[in-house]
């Protein structure tokens, strides 16, 4: 808060009439016209578009961040954030779908990292095979609605793509029963070598998914579940993508898939809005409160009550569950599942979405999964586009008289997320191991561990009581 | 463990026959009794398996099945054990040391591997490979190997695992998952501009003495084995044997042992702690870099992709024997290249499983040894400290 006292320079002067809660709406808004109007109207066949859309569109998708970080009131950020999704980014979608899908992927990820969080913020289970679960939701719909040779179909067992509701509610439950299972052998180990069994649980569930086949069909083996059922769009959202369409004045290529992506799109938001909900009235709990414990200290949680197996696996089978909705959704979406979909890399971007925003935060595990989808699937892939392009006008790097036709061909960026993931991961570690984002207790927790800053209770940080009624551990 | 008194510098005959004993006759006897044991064990298993289920598929009777590829499985697995056996060792010092699972440490194997197939490659390009004296050769492999993955090891440990030591567990871990995500892309970077291609495949071809198999009669038949077979147990051997000398006769090795028993004490006790970490990273790594030389000279074909299994299932090994147990990492890397070996052999006979589940078989032993008992066949009980 600026007070009277700093001295009134120029600079000061403009930082306090922009903390004005009037300016700053203003401020807020006219950002994201001014990133949505040059966003739209980019020249696809200009020679730096990849690069301009590498700069505007991130600029557009991480508006709701600074949103929530702007000094306005809530009701004002509420609406604003609304009418960002709500209204500029199916806008944007009319204008070009391509945006539209990269902000669907953006949500299943978001949806992955909040659930990943569960167990690896709250709980402090380092989950290496998390991708298990998000494979075990999409394998559940992609089953049942896939025109593949499989069982179901031969059978006859095939459902109609209007299940698709009830089934994320399945999704849930499969991948939460699944998610105890396979907890509940291996919830006693210690945190390292817990890491490595799951890592091997999701490799062992890519194996399987990859070897169904036979005898009896179930996965479809490697080439996987194709024609997967999608949920049928409702004919308002059709009518309103005509309508818009015609108010608009501007041509739309082809109303029917755009508004099945808008569909899938709402109900992305619609899933991640209920995991924050859940997420967040879980980390205010008794539970939440047992989960800190435990990360904590086990041995003093234990000794003071918790029920440490049954809270580990609680946590487990929440992140999973959440991983299973997800799943179904990207199944749907896909309309196509393969085994290949769920490798490691996959598990490993998703934990480090979680720590580059800032483990254990949900705003942290939203940011982070925006800023490592945008790398993965923006930065990465249009730097590989732009080099080629300048490549094939042979574009001369100036002062430093560079030749970008020797560039060699295969250092295409996109190929390398894995040596940027691993770059990520340990300059987070080393620099910022409470993420971009921290999250205060978080932050208290690896400080202290680091010895960088003693720390002792105090009533805003109190330790967990212990719980009469929890139960043995 | 052996207790280690000093006996490098004795001179008398009863002392030479001790250091003798200690450090060469005990440790290839206690491999030849790992090998015979598992070997054992793993045959009676494949028997009774063979008595459960006498005729897997029509026509094919599994007792003659093991009759016949027996001696080849137990062959494999050796070789397969030795590797893991090697690769665990890199693990299991580590933890003994840090308590801390270098998750790096595949990727380790994996640049060793990369870098036997250069020194072989270039060799064979500049046109010398085949005048070269076989055991020389080999050695010249393994020690480049060796060299180039131990600095690699210490530089990692430098980089980033010093800086986060103390912290909460999870942060070196994730840590380490980043390093070993690096190296794997800088390594196919650096493959994908020097040679446009990341499938690197061993010149072994251009070897008459490596390219032609060696005829061992066993029985009535023979069985064939590549001479890459040999070359790894040989190399296995003499690198274990100096690995068990290195860490129970000399006082460096006392010193990391000293490390592992208690890092502060051994500080105050005048011990450079930074240095014997270092040291047991380098002799870990350079485990690891021997290893993926032999496994590359065996296999044939490495690529930036190919530490991942190997490295779970060493440290399944590791976990196996009793992680922090050298000797546990003997045992543990054998019997599991032996499982692997006869599930290889015999899941071929079980059409509704088939060889394709071998992965998943390996790793449910993890499971079930951290499970039912986590302090491995020859560890002791850990309990974390509060």
């Amino acid at each position: 808060m600026a007070t009277k006292s700093v001295s009134q320079s120029p600079w000061m002067n403009v930082r306090t009439t922009m903390r004005q809660p009037v300016v700053a709406g203003a401020l807020l808004v006219a950002y994201i016209l001014a990133a949505l109007l040059i966003l739209s109207n980019l020249d696809r066949g200009s020679l730096w578009f990849p690069l301009y859309s590498t700069l505007a569109f991130p600029a557009l998708v991480l508006s709701p961040f600074i949103i929530l970080a702007s000094p306005v009131r809530t009701p004002l950020k509420v609406i604003l954030v609304a009418l960002l999704l709500f209204v500029a980014i199916p806008y944007l979608g009319m204008r070009d779908s391509s945006y539209l899908e990269l902000i669907i992927q953006i949500c299943i990820f978001a949806g992955l990292a909040l659930g990943l969080n569960i167990v690896v913020g709250f709980a402090g289970l380092l989950d290496l095979g998390y991708i298990a679960f998000f494979a075990v939701g999409a394998y559940t719909w992609a089953m049942f609605t896939s025109q593949a040779n499989t069982v179901f179909n031969i059978n006859g067992w095939l459902v109609s793509g209007a299940a698709f509701y009830g089934f994320i509610f399945l999704g849930v439950v499969v991948a939460a029963v699944v998610g105890i299972l396979l907890g509940l052998p291996v919830l006693r180990l210690r945190g390292d070598y817990l890491a490595i069994v799951t890592l091997g649980f999701g490799e062992m569930i890519r194996v399987i998914a990859n070897n169904l086949d036979k005898p009896i069909n179930f996965t479809n083996g490697s080439q996987g579940l194709f024609d997967v059922g999608r949920p049928p769009v409702p004919p308002l959202l059709y009518n309103s993508v005509v309508g818009a369409e015609a108010m608009l004045g501007f041509p739309i290529a082809n109303a029917t898939p755009l508004s099945q992506q808008l569909l899938f799109y709402f109900i992305a938001i619609g899933i991640i809005a209920l995991i924050i909900i859940v997420a967040r009235r879980l980390d205010n709990s008794p539970i939440g409160r047992a989960w800190t414990a435990i990360r904590e200290d086990e041995v003093a949680a234990i000794a003071m009550g918790v029920p440490l197996v049954r809270m580990k696996l609680m946590a487990f089978a929440m992140g999973a569950s959440f991983a299973g909705a997800i799943g179904v959704l990207y199944g749907a979406k896909q309309t196509f599942v393969s085994p290949e979909s769920f490798s490691l890399i996959q598990s490993i971007s998703i934990l480090a979405m979680v720590i580059v925003g800032g483990i254990g935060g949900i705003r942290g595990a939203l940011f982070g999964a925006v800023i490592v989808t945008l790398l993965n699937l923006l930065v990465l892939k249009n730097l590989s586009l732009q080099i080629n392009a300048l490549r094939n006008v042979d574009f001369i790097v100036p002062i430093i008289n560079f030749h970008i036709r020797d560039w060699p061909t295969q250092l295409e960026p996109a190929k390398y997320e894995r040596l940027i993931f691993g770059l990520l991961l340990i300059v987070m570690m080393i620099f910022r191991p409470a993420g971009l984002l921290p999250e205060p207790r978080r932050k208290m927790e690896l400080l202290e561990a680091k010895g960088e800053e003693p720390v002792t209770v105090t009533a805003e940080n109190p330790v967990v009581t212990a719980q009469p009624d929890a139960g043995k551990a | 463990m052996l207790d280690a008194r000093p006996t490098v510098g004795a001179v008398s005959l009863r002392s030479l026959a001790e250091w003798i004993y200690r450090f060469i006759l005990f440790p290839i006897g206690q491999m030849f009794v790992f090998v015979v044991g598992a070997a054992v064990v793993l045959t009676l298993f494949a028997y009774g398996l063979a008595l459960l289920f006498p005729e897997p598929r029509p026509n094919i009777v599994l007792v003659d099945q093991v009759n016949r590829q027996l001696p080849g499985m137990i062959i494999s697995g050796i070789t397969t054990g030795f590797v893991y056996a090697m690769i665990a060792l890199g693990y299991t010092l580590v933890y003994g040391v840090l308590k801390f699972i270098n998750f790096a440490h595949s990727e380790i194997f994996m640049v060793g591997s990369v870098v036997g197939f250069e020194v072989m490659r270039r060799l064979d390009d500049a046109g010398n490979l085949p005048f070269w004296n076989p055991v020389l050769l080999i050695m010249l492999i393994i020690l480049v190997a060796m060299l180039f993955s131990g600095l690699l090891a210490v530089a990692i440990e430098r980089i980033a695992y010093r800086p986060l030591r103390g912290a909460p567990r999870l942060v070196p871990l994730i840590s380490a998952i980043g390093i070993s995500f690096f190296l794997i892309d800088f390594v196919r970077a650096f493959q994908a501009i020097t040679r446009n291609d990341f499938n690197l495949t061993y010149p072994t071809n251009d070897l008459e003495w490596l390219r032609t198999p060696v005829k061992l009669a066993i029985g009535e038949g023979t069985v064939n084995v590549r001479p890459t077979q040999f070359v790894v147990v040989l190399g296995a051997v003499v690198t274990l044997i100096a690995l068990n000398y290195f860490v129970n006769g000399t006082k460096l090795g006392r010193g990391i042992r000293a490390v592992s028993q208690d890092m502060t004490t051994a500080g105050l006790m005048g011990i450079n702690v930074n240095r014997m970490v270092s040291l047991t990273f380098f002799v870990g790594g350079s485990f690891g870099g021997a290893a993926g030389a032999l496994f590359g000279m065996n296999v044939g074909t490495v690529t930036p992709f190919v530490g991942f299994i190997p490295g779970i299932k060493a440290f399944t090994a590791a976990v196996l024997g009793g992680i922090g147990n050298v000797t546990g990492a003997l045992l543990g890397g054998l019997a599991l290249g032996m499982i692997e070996a006869f599930l290889n052999g015999l899941l071929v006979y079980f059409p509704a499983l088939g060889q394709r589940y071998t992965d998943v078989f390996a790793f449910s032993v993890l499971i079930l040894i951290l499970i039912f008992r986590p302090s491995g066949l020859l560890g002791e009980r850990v309990d974390e400290k509060v």
